[in-house]
């Protein structure tokens, strides 16, 4: 029964992360993601996947896709009817599944977040549906693969096993709320393990709409750089198995962090810009600490959510250098979105992984491309890879309408 | 608390916006009158039943952020603020912790289209006024927005059984104390490519639009009302799960009630789109109302109508219980259970 389920005893048990999948710009696969980010490598690259001649801007953070699908229990030709978007989530929850070495079941909860499902699918059939209004072919499967419940259920179909869908759409925090919410549902006794993360493909219509809004940088994306001019635009997918402690260890699972702390807040200024003080990120930052039960003095690495947009920027600096108070001047900050782009409903649950990543290997991944830090950040900007030791760290992601999440990650020793 | 009290519904239906008509709708049984819109390209128009215009037009069209903004914004918010009543100020005064849900299918699609459209066609006049609005959570944005709400705020993506998860996570925030009450909402905008999408998968469905929402609290502030007393554990439709036995194992989670309990399902009164639930729920022995064969297929809306007919029926003394039985079109089966506290 989804409402009421018995209700838990006792402390909420331990959340812990065993298996984590990502795909992005910078390659397919946890290692080739933590190489990356370990040599702040930037991969932003002109755009091949739609003609961008009339855009602003031509460049984005594109993936490469492998040719076939990994072994799951779907065929190549489910492979064929999916979108760009699919496709990454189902490379990104295979790499999570096997490396938690998970198990089918019955009673498996999965929470995804996403921004724009199958988009290039639904673009594809309003064009035909323009250009041929009298040719249905293909039109039936489109329509299918373009809906973001379908790809859940691709992931379902594809490792066998079933539970409640939740499928979060809160712009570019959906990635975070949707490994938040999965947190959630640990800790409140709804499961024992949850698969969870964020997706989303690059689109024409998305990268116009940013394009129209002028959020791109027609230079280089550098987030929290005195002269920030716009954000890169890239796609990718991260997938996270997530079990309470005790049942990972029950069944000797390798764990990977912790997740300790979730925040979430409305920005209820404007549907596309923050607060300029950043009051809603501030409280999502101060809910996270608070559900972690951590003050920002032990916070050793915040991942912001640092698009490199003048007002993001300058309301996130507002809103760190509030909540962070005494410590803000030796916390280090980075945006890895200067080297994958903003990967929109994917951003936050990728992040989380870079989170990881950091936590795994003890160091700070960069703002590759900062050249000089706007004065109005009273933290350190990290821009370049450095070794440090991170025992928490804490992830922004914000999105349009004012969605706002932060989640709490701790090393595993 | 155990159970969180209904403190409220609000409605926008082809039938009207607001509860009476959606109410006199129902009673009559009659299935409302669809119109033609124009389909670009062909001369065969597609038929649907909207929303009449408002009349008179409620104040909250002239708020900055909704003078702009799409069908399903204004359906979503008139449905909030009716389910709200009184609430609303207390909520705008921050004296109310609020949570809101929204529930949506296939969204904001008007302006999605629009702004696809204007891509094509050059993107470089693609109009920054009208991409926001394209983005899932715009209606659950500019509702936060009209309230001052700045507490928790989802906005949930799936076919139309997502609405009674939604339902289950506000219970669940309300039972955390992670808020002191939590609006559900589903809503959903006509347009001719969600016609033609659906009708690639069946002619005889007439697709429809508005909102629903169902305002929970923690405590009860009446000596009598209803309470959200189950959702069941919704059922998705897989390889190794059919439809039909997706909406078995929904029926299972649910007693069989007594010939006084109401059952409101989500025929459409297309025998194609019918047939699972029509087979499993074929012994129901208490009445039934079916929104959808009145109203239309209103995706999320549809099944916030299933909801709020069942509840109003409870408030309106017709029976302890009634069930939302949700056979979703394309993801999955579920079904909620309210009762008279």
């Amino acid at each position: 029964m989804l409402f009421p389920i018995s209700q838990h005893v006792g402390p909420p048990p331990r959340v812990v992360v065993t298996g984590a999948g990502v795909i992005t710009s910078l390659g397919q696969g946890w290692k080739a993601n933590a190489e990356g980010f370990r040599e702040g490598r930037i991969a932003i690259r002109g755009i091949t996947l739609f003609d961008p001649c009339r855009q602003r801007v031509k460049v984005a953070g594109e993936v490469d896709l492998p040719s076939a699908l990994p072994p799951t229990l779907l065929e190549e030709r489910d492979f064929r009817r999916m979108d760009r978007a699919a496709k990454m989530l189902i490379l990104a929850a295979h790499e999570a599944w096997q490396q938690a070495g998970w198990e089918p079941s019955e009673d498996l909860p999965m929470v995804l977040g996403t921004t724009s499902g199958g988009m290039n699918l639904g673009q594809a059939f309003y064009r035909q549906a323009i250009e041929s209004p009298q040719t249905r072919s293909g039109q039936p499967s489109r329509v299918l693969h373009y809906q973001a419940q379908r790809q859940a259920l691709d992931v379902l179909d594809a490792f066998g096993f079933r539970g409640p869908v939740t499928i979060i759409g809160n712009a570019c925090a959906s990635g975070a709320n949707a490994v938040g919410h999965a947190w959630e549902l640990l800790r409140r006794g709804h499961a024992k393990r949850v698969l969870t993360g964020g997706y989303d493909a690059l689109s024409e219509l998305v990268f116009a709409g940013f394009d129209s809004l002028q959020a791109l940088s027609p230079t280089r994306c550098r987030p929290f750089d005195a002269n920030r001019d716009g954000l890169a635009l890239g796609e990718g997918a991260a997938v996270l198995t997530l079990e309470t402690l005790e049942h990972a260890q029950s069944r000797n699972a390798e764990i990977l962090g912790e997740i300790v702390g979730y925040g979430a807040a409305t920005d209820a200024h404007h549907l596309t810009q923050p607060h300029p003080q950043g009051d809603a990120a501030y409280a999502s930052m101060r809910t996270a600490c608070e559900s972690a039960r951590l003050a920002p003095e032990q916070i050793h690495y915040v991942n912001a959510h640092g698009t490199g947009t003048p007002l993001n920027d300058s309301a996130e600096a507002a809103a760190i250098n509030r909540w962070g108070g005494a410590r803000v001047t030796t916390l280090p900050v980075s945006s890895t979105k200067s080297s994958i782009g903003h990967l929109l409903g994917g951003a936050g649950a990728v992040e989380v992984v870079i989170c990881l990543m950091a936590l795994r290997d003890q160091f700070l991944p960069p703002t590759s491309s900062l050249e000089k830090a706007d004065p109005l950040c009273s933290f350190p900007v990290i821009s370049r890879p450095t070794e440090a030791r991170v025992e928490y760290a804490l992830t922004n992601s914000f999105g349009f309408g004012g969605a706002n999440a932060s989640l709490i990650l701790r090393r595993w020793s | 608390m155990s159970q969180p009290y209904v403190a409220g519904c609000g409605v926008v239906s082809p039938a009207g916006w607001g509860l009476p008509a959606f109410r006199d709708a129902l009673i009559r049984g009659e299935p409302l009158p669809a119109k033609d819109v124009t389909r670009p390209g062909t001369d065969r128009p597609m038929r649907i039943r909207s929303v009449p215009a408002p009349s008179p037009r409620p104040p909250f069209f002239a708020h900055p952020r909704l003078r702009r903004t799409s069908p399903i914004a204004q359906y979503a918010v008139a449905a909030a603020l009716e389910a709200l009543g009184p609430d609303a100020a207390a909520v705008s005064s921050g004296q109310a912790s609020l949570g809101i849900v929204v529930c949506v299918m296939s969204a904001c699609v008007i302006y999605s289209r629009r702004f696809y459209d204007e891509t094509l066609k050059d993107p470089s006049t693609a109009s920054p006024l009208v991409f926001p609005e394209t983005v899932f959570n715009a209606p659950a944005s500019h509702l936060a927005a009209l309230l001052g709400s700045t507490g928790i705020n989802y906005t949930i993506v799936g076919d139309p059984a997502a609405f009674l998860q939604g339902l289950a996570l506000a219970a669940d925030w309300l039972l955390s104390g992670r808020v002191e009450s939590c609006l559900v909402v589903g809503a959903e905008e006509a347009d001719w490519i969600t016609s033609e999408a659906f009708n690639l998968f069946d002619r005889d469905v007439i697709m429809s639009e508005g909102g629903g929402a169902v305002y929970l609290r923690a405590e009860s502030e009446g000596s009598r009302g209803v309470v959200l007393a189950k959702v069941t554990d919704p059922q998705p439709y897989t390889r190794q799960v059919s439809r039909r036995q997706a909406v078995e194992r929904v029926r299972k989670q649910i007693t069989n009630g007594s010939t006084q309990d109401l059952l409101c399902d989500s025929l459409h009164g297309v025998e194609a789109v019918d047939r699972a639930e029509e087979i499993v729920w074929h012994d129901w022995h208490g009445p039934r109302l079916s929104p959808r064969k009145i109203f239309g297929e209103g995706l999320m809306a549809g099944a916030a109508w299933q909801c709020v007919a069942a509840i109003d029926a409870l408030m309106q003394g017709k029976c302890r219980t009634a069930i939302a039985n949700v056979v979703g079109c394309n993801q999955e089966a579920i079904a909620a259970e309210f009762a008279v506290a």
